[in-house]
């Protein structure tokens, strides 16, 4: 073996054998670290689907909650899902056409000071604290005026555009410059080339960022204790009205001092949760499928 | 059938003879025009008329700013940050470069071809419709996306199936259809920058019969780094070269602008001889 340069063989296995156990040793924690956050997520799902699917039933979603009921009688939360509905619809239609508009902004317009400032500033947006924004819409739009499901969207809103205008951001840059160039070439206009050459390739990028908004709002709770929280049981779908909300609901149920409560804010979380994971999944088959769709546009 | 050695750069022999100068008419006027990335020179104090109804060829190594000088000619530089220029362009006697003049009134009539087709994603018919129906040229759509078809030789080939995606066009068919688009809105000049490099010999030969046949409607200015097709195509060419200065800089610098046959035959500066004999570049 010296004689392909390995001189010292013998000295050195002993390195070698140390640095491979070094080598499985390093691996092993990245396998146990990944497979940790697999099942954190795995039990999660479990055991809120193991306390959630007995009262999981068809009554949980179509009936209203009775109140003062004891014992074992059928109610539902159709107001929570109905609320949650209502309020996530507003503030996707409040965040959508401003988080398209920045990201336009950013990625077509603003020069490159700007557009990391304005990066930055979805960054910072992204990470603040929800109840910040929930003390902040009370502040705005609930002191004086009452809690109504049209200041819990304006909450949520500001919860979503951030989400919404990095992954628009994104999808922008991935139109081939080319492809502007070919529109700005033929002596089109600037916003024309945007809205009809650039935007249309981003649709597919756009619609999963908003599902993946809309997954992550539709769970917020801090926000809307603020700015939708005192409720009545019937279902209402008047946005000037406080609406009840599943998060909330689960909040107040979990709260309760009745068992039966408890087991309806595990189905209510249960519900929650499927939906989460299924926008989530949503999501993921919409970006690879848009993803797909640009690459063959190169 | 005998065969002969061509030469490497062989100067068609059965071009018109271009006419002296002063009788044709001027469509760009470029005096001292310097552009600078940055704080990167691009091309420095370039001045040459660019004649109607000619193909006019801007050769030169890589690297000698021959695509940012054509890419003045339409404003399409304004759209890369820290890009500046200096020196007047004058088209048909009016200053293009100044900052009240409208970048897309400029490329409206100063169509371009990319280096890479670029076809919209779109069925073929709409790749050439969408310009028209966008600039307002919306009387008799049909016929104008045929004539412009035709004229780019790509009709007999794509006539049966028009609302097919232009996407599903070979490379050569799609850069006939992107010269199609970019002859259907009547624009008075046309720009290509290298539009051959990515095409095989036979899509090439296309394209260049194509400068040939509608140089009596538009003017061609062309940019190339091979010079059989220059040869081939031109009728002026215009031989770019990188300058070096202190402190590592380098621009490109025109050397020598001369009819075709001139340039080709019996160039007036050594280092485009070098050049159009291979021993540089």
């Amino acid at each position: 073996m010296s004689s392909y340069g390995l001189g010292g063989v013998h000295q050195r296995n002993d390195r070698l054998a140390r640095r491979r156990a070094v080598n499985r040793l390093m691996e092993l924690a990245a396998w146990l670290a990944a497979a940790l956050a697999v099942a954190i997520l795995g039990i999660v799902v479990f055991s809120v689907a193991r306390r959630g699917y007995h009262q999981l039933n068809l009554d949980l979603l179509t009936k209203t909650p009775v109140p003062f009921a004891l014992g074992p009688v059928k109610q539902g939360l159709a107001n929570a899902f109905v609320g949650s509905l209502v309020i996530v619809a507003i503030a996707t239609a409040m965040a959508l056409p401003v988080g398209i508009l920045v990201a336009i902004y950013v990625n077509e317009f603003a020069r490159p000071s700007i557009r990391t400032g304005v990066g930055l500033a979805l960054d910072v947006l992204n990470g603040l604290p929800t109840i910040v924004i929930g003390i902040f819409v009370f502040g705005l739009l609930v002191v004086g005026r009452g809690q109504s499901a049209f200041a819990g969207s304006f909450a949520l809103g500001i919860l979503m555009l951030p989400l919404v205008a990095r992954s628009t951001i994104e999808v922008l840059a991935l139109v081939p410059a080319s492809l502007r160039e070919a529109s700005l070439g033929l002596g089109v206009p600037r916003w024309r080339t945007t809205l009809s050459i650039v935007l249309p390739q981003t649709i597919g990028g756009i619609v999963t960022g908003t599902t993946l908004a809309v997954a992550r709002v539709a769970g917020e709770t801090a926000p809307l204790l603020f700015t939708s929280s005192i409720v009545g049981n019937q279902v209402g779908w008047n946005p000037h009205s406080a609406l009840q909300t599943v998060p909330v609901a689960i909040f107040e149920l979990s709260e309760s001092p009745d068992p039966a409560d408890h087991a309806r804010a595990w189905a209510a979380a249960l519900v929650l949760l499927v939906f989460i994971l299924c926008a989530s999944l949503l999501a993921r088959w919409l970006a690879t499928r848009s993803r797909r769709k640009l690459g063959a546009a190169r | 059938m005998s065969t002969t050695i061509e030469p490497a750069v062989r100067v068609e022999t059965r071009r018109q003879p271009v006419p002296a100068p002063e009788k044709l008419e001027r469509v760009f006027h470029i005096e001292d025009l310097t552009a600078v990335y940055g704080s990167k020179p691009a091309i420095k104090e370039i001045t040459l008329d660019v004649y109607k109804n000619l193909v006019t060829a801007i050769i030169g190594p890589s690297g000698c700013g021959k695509s940012t000088f054509i890419r003045c000619l339409n404003r399409m530089n304004d759209l890369i940050p820290h890009f500046r220029q200096s020196g007047t362009i004058r088209y048909h006697g009016h200053d293009i470069c100044g900052s009240a003049v409208d970048p897309v009134a400029v490329r409206r009539t100063i169509g371009m071809v990319f280096q890479r087709p670029n076809p919209f994603p779109k069925s073929i018919y709409d790749n050439v419709a969408w310009g028209l129906k966008v600039l307002g040229m919306k009387d008799s759509l049909d016929e104008r996306v045929e004539r412009a078809l035709t004229r780019a030789a790509l009709w007999d080939e794509v006539k049966d199936r028009l609302k097919a995606s232009a996407l599903s066009l070979s490379g050569g068919q799609q850069q006939r259809l992107c010269i199609a688009r970019a002859i259907a809105v009547e624009p008075d000049v046309v720009l290509m920058d290298e539009p051959a490099s990515a095409l095989d010999p036979i899509a090439t030969q296309a394209i260049e019969q194509l400068m040939h046949d509608l140089k009596s409607e538009y003017s061609f200015v062309i940019v190339t780094h091979n010079m059989q097709q220059a040869a081939r195509v031109a009728d002026m060419t215009a031989f770019f070269s990188i300058s070096t200065g202190g402190e590592g800089e380098r621009w490109g610098e025109l050397i020598e602008y001369d009819q075709t046959t001139k340039i080709f035959t019996a160039p007036a500066d050594s280092r485009t001889e070098d050049y159009v004999t291979g021993r540089f570049g």
